[in-house]
């Protein structure tokens, strides 16, 4: 799949443009999301026939890759923003009120931010202290979350939380509330080493709504089925994606060098053919578990899968190996750009990609994830692979 | 894979009298870190809805593989296969014959 068939590279120069920018001053990319909103990308993961595009994993994760070698940032919310739209296509298509919003998103190119993190639930995501308050066929829903990607400039937001007061902390939905009508008091700030542009403190969210706004079933389901693959499968391409920009940006200096001695390989051309074999390797990795997951259609059996230990093992190893990588890949490639490298303001700069990647083992941390794995490991005979 | 029928007739201790419900609560209670009691839960009810996290539906899984002396196909290894005593039950039979 070209880069071009997913995303048209004007997108990728505008948010390149200005991703510098969006990282010094540790703000929204405005103008990358204007131009995403332009190209009717926002609507990528929507349905043909809500008009959407349909875009499969493949698509998508080659499309958010292909966005963060320009900008980080834009590359991660418009990651957050599809797995938003695929779990409610995914797990909402029998609801009238989530098909009119599935149109609306098209139409509208509205923006959707993700509310799972939460005071008192320490990074896990599958459990939840707020929950839903029905009073006849209205509810209530206030949650103090730790952050929320640019939950300032969303237009709805996803958010997890208890079935009802009495649920157990796990027993968890997804519900949708919307823009006029909820309130977001900002709790924390959002100063940090990298992914500035996400604009992700923590807030307090106040909202109500209809009761149809609730997504059917459980989060158990969805979360498994779609957050996690969508999340991991996107993640890693976008990680990759910015990490295929340092090394761009290593080749740019490696070919300046060669170019004034032809006729002898310079040593940092050696260091730049490691790491082009280990960014082959991460593209792989995740290119071959999307086409694993295109493969799967929405068939009870296909679901079921998606619920076993096999797809949470690999779906993990993805994002534990990739996320790895992609330091060590930038790391070398700061080695060969040297001082050039080093500096914040020279065209072979690697500094805000090398941030930026460190934010890859924390969200979700990698320690969590590894903790998971072990204990499915105990279990899983790996029997049917 | 031990497929030995004998496995639900006997294993702990004075299990004569157990039934496989009996000693699939009695594994539910050491290690489904479930907010209710479980023997307040009828067959069918919810185990995740009773608080089950996945993580102690994997030590759940292990302890019934230790009762039973059994061991659990990957295909049966996901949530709602132990979602209930009744689906434990159906899948430790299962695999029992």
């Amino acid at each position: 799949m070209r880069p071009i068939d997913v995303l048209s590279p004007d997108v990728v120069e505008i948010a390149a443009a200005h991703a510098a920018d969006v990282d010094e001053r540790s703000r929204f990319p405005s103008e990358a999301l204007a131009a995403l909103k332009q190209a009717r990308a926002l609507s990528d993961a929507v349905p043909r026939e809500y008009g959407g595009r349909g875009f499969g994993m493949q698509e998508l994760a080659a499309q958010c890759s292909t966005l963060a070698h320009g900008c980080s940032a834009a590359g991660m919310i418009l990651a957050m923003h599809h797995i938003q739209v695929a779990c409610i296509a995914r797990h909402s298509a029998e609801s009238p009120y989530f098909q009119s919003f599935l149109k609306r998103i098209a139409q509208e190119q509205l923006l959707i931010a993700s509310v799972t993190s939460e005071v008192g639930t320490f990074g896990d995501t599958r459990s939840s202290v707020a929950a839903v308050e029905r009073k006849g066929d209205r509810f209530e829903l206030n949650k103090d979350a730790t952050t929320i990607s640019y939950g300032a400039h969303a237009d709805a937001l996803l958010v997890t939380c208890r079935r009802n007061p009495d649920a157990a902390a796990s027993d968890q939905v997804l519900v949708l509330v919307n823009k006029d009508s909820y309130e977001l008091e900002q709790s924390s700030s959002w100063n940090t080493l990298g992914m500035r542009g996400t604009c992700s403190p923590g807030f307090m969210m106040r909202s109500h709504g209809s009761v149809e706004q609730i997504v059917p079933g459980a989060f158990a389901d969805s979360s498994a089925q779609t957050m996690v693959p969508y999340s991991h499968i996107l993640w890693a391409a976008l990680w990759q994606g910015i990490a295929g920009a340092a090394v761009a940006r290593a080749a740019h200096q490696v070919r300046g060098e060669a170019r004034k001695k032809p006729g002898t390989v310079p040593p940092t051309a050696i260091q730049l053919a490691k790491i082009d074999a280990q960014l082959q390797s991460i593209r792989h990795n995740w290119q071959s578990l999307a086409a694993e997951f295109d493969t799967l259609g929405t068939s009870a059996e296909d679901l079921q899968a998606l619920l076993g230990m096999g797809w949470a093992l690999k779906l993990n190893n993805l994002k534990v190996s990739v996320s790895e990588a992609v330091v060590q890949i930038v790391h070398q490639a700061l080695q060969i750009t040297g001082i050039m490298g080093y500096k914040n303001d020279s065209p072979v700069s690697v500094g805000r990609h090398y941030r930026d990647v460190l934010s890859a083992s924390l969200m979700i941390s990698n320690e969590r994830i590894a903790s998971k794995n072990a204990s499915m490991l105990l279990v899983f005979k790996a029997d049917s692979t | 894979m031990n497929n030995n029928s004998s496995a639900l007739k006997n294993n702990a201790a004075g299990a004569e009298d157990r039934t496989v419900a009996n000693r699939i609560r009695a594994v539910l209670a050491a290690h489904g870190r479930l907010s209710v009691d479980v023997a307040g839960l009828s067959e069918t009810d919810d185990l995740y809805a009773a608080g089950m996290t996945s993580l102690a539906s994997v030590n759940v899984m292990l302890a019934l593989e230790g009762e039973f002396d059994v061991e659990f196909p990957d295909q049966m290894l996901n949530r709602s296969m132990f979602s209930s005593v009744a689906a434990i039950e159906a899948a430790v039979r299962k695999i029992v014959g």
